[in-house]
This record gives structure tokens, C-alpha cells and sequence, in this order.
């Protein structure tokens, strides 16, 4: 029997890109149900009935949520091409830098982004730090994952087009090629790399969504 | 030969986790203690980035981050499971662990050392959380099943550290009249002889914490 997937995304979850793109390396055939986030499918909110998000992989009917899980899943029942290093050491470091990517990276820029003035001058300190961590790691490589885009390339994939998205926005380079060189390097290597580019949501769009986000943010604060 | 080191406190729910694994595959280890308040050098060596405990070193080479430390543990030496073996299974269990880690433990800590509107809004999460916890250990000795698992061993903090804290701070959101399922597996979980004997001492972490809330400092 065929196996059977669905994914259940919206147009720009960066969480949901991660899966689209490791299908796409993996060479699977998936059928794509687009959610609208305000008004949630009975679908999303019965195989995701905990957190209501997506993305979340159907595989044969069975539901398997939260990004990196499901990545871990993809790579565990499709073996070819590998997403995760094979050793065991590179393999438990992977696992590191994704979560240190959405625990540290992934807030800190945001911090950035959601803030102007003083508060703005102070959060890039944060993020300057993290971001240090990231450029040793991809010395005398192409992408994270080696020669080619890996499980850590895939979890850090929402850099390839949202940094330069948010630095529009905020007038404000995040990741400066001077100080940054490889990973710099690295974003442009990712997002023009054509399993990775043809999956890009609509700039325009995203610059819209995320001004509005930062609006929204700068309103809150007291 | 291997040589394995693993970099600790003898307090923390994370480092303990560790240790239960290490002790199941019955890998031989050199414990070393940290300061938290005056890390070594050499810990500071192998973890630049996080410089928080748990590190594993084996063969010299450190890993970081406790769940991604049992997995390696689970990968690396033959004994007893941690994670199952069917991928979907394996999935389930890493997605319960997160819910537990990010929305059950979190707030149930940050409960109890805030106040005020702080400390209700972190009550209600946790609340929230743990009533679909109690949903999913209904039936089963433990989450795992009818032997720990990766769930059982993330969740530990729950099960013996929350619960001492509860008391020390006076303020209960766990409790067996609400959680009665959740309660009986706190029960299992710490009775339960191979993991009994990878706890620590309940007096010496309720006196830590006594000194923590007196103090203001974990550490």
C-alpha cells in the first residue's frame, strides 16, 4: 500500500517549512492542506487537539506534530538521503544546535525585532552572542550539515528568508556579512538552493505579515 | 576502553535523568560535581555555549542538553530501552516530552517562586497542562507503559522535585485530590526500585530549597 501523507500548514509558518523542504529532499509525494490560523480546520483541531498548531504531518492517518519531531520521524521511516549525521556524537550535537536554535537564536532575534530604542540596543547584545556560536560552526563547511543541507540547515531555515525580511523592516542588519561572513554566506547558500527556493512564501506578503507583527508588539508595551 | 565523565549537581532533576540512564545501560562513569556558583574550567571547556549541567564527555567529546544526552545514551550502549523502537512510537514519546518539559514543568516551577498576578497566570497554565497529563497516564503504570521511559524520566522533576518544592513554598497546584492519576504515577515513579535509588535525598533538597526561598538564590 502507498504510503499516505498530508501536511497541514499555513502560506508562512517557518515551522511548517522545515517539513516541506525535508519532503522535498527525502523525494516525497505529499498531498498539502493550507490552514487559515484564525479560523482552524476541525481537522487541525482534532489531530493537534493540544497546542492547535502546525504544522502536522498525517502519515497514513496518523498524526505526528511539532516541527523537529516530525522531522526526526521523516528521517527515522525515510532513510535516503540521511537528514541527521550518522555518528552518534554529530548526531546528538544536530539535535543540540536545532534546540539551541529555537530556545536561543529564534527569540533573541525576535527581541530584536519586536522592540526599538534602548530596548532594541540591549537585545542585540543577546543575539550578537548566539549568533557568534553559529559562525564556529559552520567553519571549513558548506551548510550545517556537511556538503549538503541537513537536519540543523532545515531547523535554522527560517533565517534564509526572514533575516533579510526583518532587517528591511526594522532598517537594521541582523547578520553582517563583516562580522558574520559564514553565515552570512550560508543564508544566501541556503535560500538559493533550489529544493530550499521554490517553497520561499511571497516576499511582499511576508514583509506586510511582519510589519504588522512588529506593530502590533511596539503598541504593547507600556 | 571508553571513558565516559559526566559533569553535574547533585540536585538538579536534569543531571539525575542522566545519571538513571547511564546507571540502566550500566555504563561505568566518572561523576564530577560543579559548582554552579564557580564553574571549573575545564567544565567551561567543554560547554562554552550553555555552560548549564548536565555535560556528557565520552571519549572526550562533550553533549549538551539532557534529552538530547539520553538519546545519545540510548543509541550508544546496549541494555534496557529509553526511547521505543517503532518511529511513530519514538515520535509520540519525544512530542509528550517536550509538553511536559515546556508547558508542565515551566510553569509548575515558575509557580512556585513567583507572585501576585504572576503566579496566577502560571498556576492556570500549569493547571491547563496537567489535566491533559492526567488524561494520558490514565491506565498505565507509568508513560512508558509497564516500564519507564523517555516521558517517565523527563517527567521526574514532576514527580519528586515539584511536589518538595510544593511543600517548602506552601503553595500546591499538584496535588492527589486534583491530579489523582498523575499523583499515583508520582507514587510509582519514585517507589519504584531502580529509580529510588537514583534520586537524592528528599531532606537534602528540601533543606536547598528552604535555602533558596530564604535566600533568593537557587544555588
Amino acid at each position: 500500500m502507498a504510503d499516505d501523507l498530508k501536511l497541514l500548514r499555513t502560506w508562512s509558518s517557518p515551522y511548517a517549512l522545515r517539513v516541506v523542504h525535508a519532503l522535498k529532499i527525502k523525494g516525497l509525494e505529499y498531498e498539502t492542506v493550507l490552514e487559515d490560523i484564525t479560523r482552524k480546520s476541525a481537522s487541525l483541531l482534532e489531530y493537534n487537539p493540544l497546542h492547535k498548531k502546525v504544522p502536522v504531518l498525517l502519515h497514513n492517518g496518523r498524526p505526528v506534530c511539532e516541527s523537529l519531531v516530525i522531522l526526526e520521524y521523516i528521517d527515522d521511516v525515510y532513510k535516503q538521503p540521511p537528514l541527521l549525521p550518522q555518528d552518534p556524537h554529530e548526531k546528538a550535537m544536530a539535535r543540540f544546535w536545532a534546540q539551541f536554535g529555537d530556545d536561543k537564536v529564534m527569540p533573541s532575534t525576535w527581541r530584536v525585532f519586536t522592540s526599538e530604542g534602548k530596548d532594541q540596543e540591549e537585545a542585540i547584545g543577546p543575539l550578537t552572542e548566539n549568533l557568534k556560536f553559529l559562525e564556529e560552526q559552520l567553519k571549513g563547511k558548506s551548510f550545517f550539515g556537511g556538503e549538503a543541507i541537513g537536519y540543523v540547515d532545515l531547523a535554522f531555515g527560517w533565517m534564509g528568508n526572514l533575516i533579510s525580511i526583518l532587517e528591511e523592516i526594522i532598517d537594521l542588519k541582523l547578520v553582517d556579512a563583516e562580522k558574520f561572513p559564514l553565515l552570512s554566506a550560508w543564508i544566501n547558500k541556503f535560500s538559493d538552493d533550489p529544493v530550499i527556493k521554490a517553497f520561499w512564501p511571497p516576499r511582499d506578503k511576508m514583509v506586510e505579515k511582519f510589519k504588522a507583527m512588529r506593530e502590533h508588539f511596539l503598541k504593547q508595551v507600556p | 576502553m571508553s571513558e565516559v565523565k559526566l559533569f553535574g549537581a547533585w540536585f538538579s532533576p536534569y543531571v539525575k535523568r542522566v545519571e538513571m540512564a547511564l546507571n540502566l545501560k550500566g555504563v561505568e562513569y566518572e561523576y564530577i560535581e560543579e559548582d554552579l556558583k564557580n564553574k571549573s574550567p575545564l567544565f567551561l571547556q567543554y560547554n562554552p555555549i550553555t555552560k548549564l549541567v548536565p555535560v556528557l564527555v565520552h571519549n572526550g567529546k562533550p553533549i549538551f542538553e539532557s534529552t538530547v544526552i539520553l538519546e545519545y545514551i540510548d543509541e550508544t550502549w546496549e541494555g534496557p530501552s529509553i526511547f521505543p523502537k517503532d518511529p511513530y512510537d519514538r515520535a509520540m514519546s519525544r512530542f509528550w516530552a517536550k509538553f511536559v518539559e515546556d508547558k508542565c514543568s515551566d510553569p509548575l516551577w515558575k509557580a512556585c517562586w513567583a507572585a501576585g498576578e504572576e503566579r496566577e497566570k502560571a498556576k492556570k497554565e500549569a493547571e491547563e497542562a496537567l489535566k491533559i497529563l492526567e488524561n494520558e497516564i490514565k491506565g498505565k503504570k507509568f508513560f512508558g507503559g509497564d516500564n519507564i521511559g523517555l516521558v517517565d524520566y523527563v517527567a521526574n522533576y514532576i514527580a519528586f522535585w515539584i511536589p518538595l518544592l510544593q511543600d517548602v513554598v506552601g503553595f500546591h497546584i499538584l496535588t492527589q485530590d486534583k491530579f489523582p492519576n498523575i499523583w499515583k504515577w508520582c507514587y510509582e515513579l519514585c517507589n519504584d526500585s531502580f529509580v529510588k535509588k537514583n534520586l537524592p535525598e528528599k531532606e537534602k533538597v528540601s533543606s536547598g530549597l528552604k535555602r533558596a526561598v530564604e535566600t533568593g538564590s537557587l544555588y
